[in-house]
């Protein structure tokens, strides 16, 4: 889960971080306010979870109060690549003398830790690592021995920070690292770090993603969650502890595991090509290794109920758990949704294979359950559910 | 032979007495897999399925020879029996439980390192690894295919089933079920060398997902020192940037980690890479025929 930016700065600084003052704004009224009682200039940020909103008009400095109010109106509710502006950052202006880059990520391909560090700060790292590789420090760092003061200094200098932002820059980065273990994150930066005019070094902006797989151990975290931008059938689904992304297209898909679906989704999408209006997958949906009827429900459930879907693709491969199994599902989550007084009003088009895969399709066979086909293959079922689509079915 | 698995490992379970740990321990019991006992500090000296429950890896190994470990302990716990397996140095380290915390992962895995990697990582996050007709370390379901010389290495379980049970008439020699997390212990590129290194093995199905960049580095390993022919398989080309697919590491980030991205560079050295899992099935299946 990544953070906004100012949720990113108030965790900062309940690690001892210095950030500049800053008040979240939801309206220009409250823009104003923030304005008036943090004082004198003020720099007023859109907060979106995407990068380069500077560059999009999204970061603007306001004079006085009454300046603020005019340039919250002018960011909020703009479109940054995708995102909607909600909310904004009212802060106290800084007086800059040099900008720096700094963060501490996880390094998949090496499977460790990696401090970078920049006396370039303020643009793209990205772009400056490809540019002039030399002035960007990448310094390994292991778990297990993690990053005291006498570390940090070290990754400041091979960074190139100047000597006199070193002790203030060495004292961030320790307490970064604190923040980085401590909120299990995978990624915490700040570009700018910055040195002020008056000799302090601070994070004039951060960014934080945090590992969702911790939640069990950090509880605090659910805080974070903004409920407001999540799709209202992604929420759902989330209750119903399912593995659920929507997409955007008019083939519901569901099936057992991660790899499997994404698989699916893909061979939609190219049966799809051959159809009108190019049929796509409306959802990924991972129902897990032990199907039961309930989740079979609940899955089957949250696809009807999104109105873009126009037929559905259940795609299971038995595994541990057997097909007659997964067929049994089925048969009780229509049940299940009759009960409910829900209907399945969708074409389902069902590929069992695996595991009794033969006693399976018998017991769907024999249900007879309205609009239900089965499907031999993946590639074949996949056609077929995107035809359905194709027709409005 | 097969890799890393074979006919005479014996097979102790950590978390054996716990719901997961149960269910798969009679599983692979079940298929004559050579489980030889379990591991839990708190309940040592009981008998569970049958086998007896050890305090530790350590003793486990003592007492019983074995040399392979499968850990279905809940993530809060992981990080430290996969440590406690590391201080044991067991040969193999089968790690199943899905959602550690990816700090946990690579502290281990650092630890791991730290000890002179004398114990092999497979997972976190992953099936386990299976040597049909020889043995099966963890939840691949053992009747789905049969004995053969193709060597496979997947990132994602179903697929692996998908793709062992398409092939079925052919068989395998291993099927390594790698994990889909950010930070796994066995990559692509230790199964390839592996593979290369098998005997038994002729052939080998690598599949890949969004994510990372583990795939592209596979290629370039492949184009330097496989020189069986790898047929391959990626998922999420129609993936969304910046979700997560299901799995924690099947993420693409701006324009890094894209299917199509693992695609090309699979190509570039050589490698046939199928668009659908039956595609991928029908590609070996032409490799063995014309062997």
């Amino acid at each position: 889960m990544d953070l906004f930016e100012h949720q990113a700065k108030e965790l900062f600084a309940e690690y001892g971080i210095p950030v500049p003052r800053g008040i979240v704004a939801h309206t220009p009224e409250e823009a104003r306010a923030a304005a008036e009682q943090l004082t004198g200039r003020v720099v007023v940020k859109a907060q979106v979870k995407t990068g380069g909103r500077g560059k999009a008009g999204g970061v603007k400095v306001a004079d006085d109060a009454a300046d603020a109010h005019a340039k919250a109106t002018q960011i909020l509710g703009m479109d940054i690549k995708g995102h909607t502006v909600h909310k904004v950052l009212i802060e106290e202006a800084s007086q800059i003398a040099e900008e720096y880059y700094f963060s501490f990520l996880l390094d998949r391909a090496n499977r460790t830790f990696l401090a970078i560090c920049s006396a370039s700060g303020g643009m793209d790292i990205e772009e400056v690592a490809h540019t002039a590789p030399e002035k960007v420090a990448k310094v390994p760092v292991s778990p297990l021995t993690g990053v005291d003061r006498a570390r940090a200094r070290e990754i400041a200098v091979a960074g190139g920070l100047p000597q006199q932002a070193l002790d203030g820059a060495a004292e961030l980065i320790e307490k970064l690292w604190a923040v980085f273990v401590d909120e299990d994150a995978t990624l915490v930066e700040v570009n700018p770090m910055i040195l002020s005019a008056d000799g302090q070094v601070k994070a004039l902006d951060g960014k934080v993603t945090l590992d969702d797989n911790a939640n069990f151990r950090q509880p605090e975290h659910a805080a974070y969650v903004d409920k407001a931008a999540e799709d209202p059938l992604e929420a759902r689904a989330k209750e119903k502890h399912l593995n659920y992304v929507k997409l955007d297209g008019n083939v519901g898909i569901i099936g057992n595991g991660a790899g499997l679906v994404m698989s699916t989704l893909d061979v939609v999408a190219y049966a799809g090509e051959e159809f009108p209006g190019q049929p796509k997958p409306a959802n990924f949906l991972d129902i897990g290794g032990g199907a039961s009827a309930e989740v079979m429900a609940n899955g089957l459930e949250i696809i009807l109920s999104d109105p873009s879907v126009k037929s559905v693709f259940v795609n299971v491969f038995g595994g541990i758990t057997a097909c007659d199994a997964v067929a049994n599902g089925i048969v009780s989550a229509f049940q299940l949704l009759q009960s409910r007084g829900e209907e399945v009003t969708h074409p389902l088009v069902v590929r069992l294979d695996g595991n009794n895969a033969a006693l399976g399709r018998q017991i769907l066979a024999d249900a007879a359950l309205p609009r239900v086909e089965l499907v031999d293959t993946m590639d074949e079922a996949a056609k077929r559910a995107a035809e359905l689509a194709a027709v409005g079915a | 032979m097969a890799i890393w698995l074979t006919e005479n490992s014996k097979i102790i379970v950590q978390g054996m007495t716990g719901g997961e740990g149960t269910k798969h321990t009679r599983r692979m019991l079940a298929a004559g897999v050579k489980v030889v006992g379990g591991v839990n500090a708190r309940k040592a000296g009981v008998t569970h399925e049958g086998l007896p429950v050890f305090g530790t890896v350590k003793e486990a190994m003592e007492q019983t020879g074995a040399d392979v470990s499968v850990v279905f302990v809940p993530p809060a716990h992981t990080k430290a029996a996969v440590r406690e397996a590391i201080d044991a140095e067991i040969p193999l380290c089968v790690v199943i439980t899905e959602g550690v915390p990816v700090h946990d992962t690579t502290e281990f895995w650092a630890y791991a390192v730290s000890k002179g990697n004398k114990t092999r990582i497979i997972g976190p996050n992953c099936p386990g690894i299976a040597s049909p007709g020889a043995s099966n370390a963890g939840i691949i379901p053992a009747d789905i295919t049969t004995k053969g010389r193709v060597g496979l290495v997947s990132k994602s379980g179903t697929l692996t089933y998908q793709l062992m049970y398409e092939l079925r008439d052919i068989g395998f020699s291993t099927c390594v079920g790698i994990g889909g997390d950010p930070v796994i212990g066995t990559t692509h590129i230790d199964a390839l060398q592996a593979f290369q290194d098998d005997p038994e093995t002729d052939a080998i199905v690598m599949i890949g997902e969004i994510g990372g960049d583990a795939e592209e580095r596979a290629a370039a390993y492949i184009n330097e020192h496989v020189t069986k022919p790898v047929v391959a398989y990626v998922a999420g080309f129609t993936a969304p940037e910046g979700k997560t697919m299901g799995h924690a590491g099947a993420i693409v980030s701006g324009s890094a980690g894209t299917a199509q991205a693992k695609k090309e560079a699979l190509e570039k050295v050589g490698v046939r890479v199928g668009r659908t899992p039956s595609e991928t099935a029908r590609l070996m299946r032409e490799i063995m025929s014309s062997r």
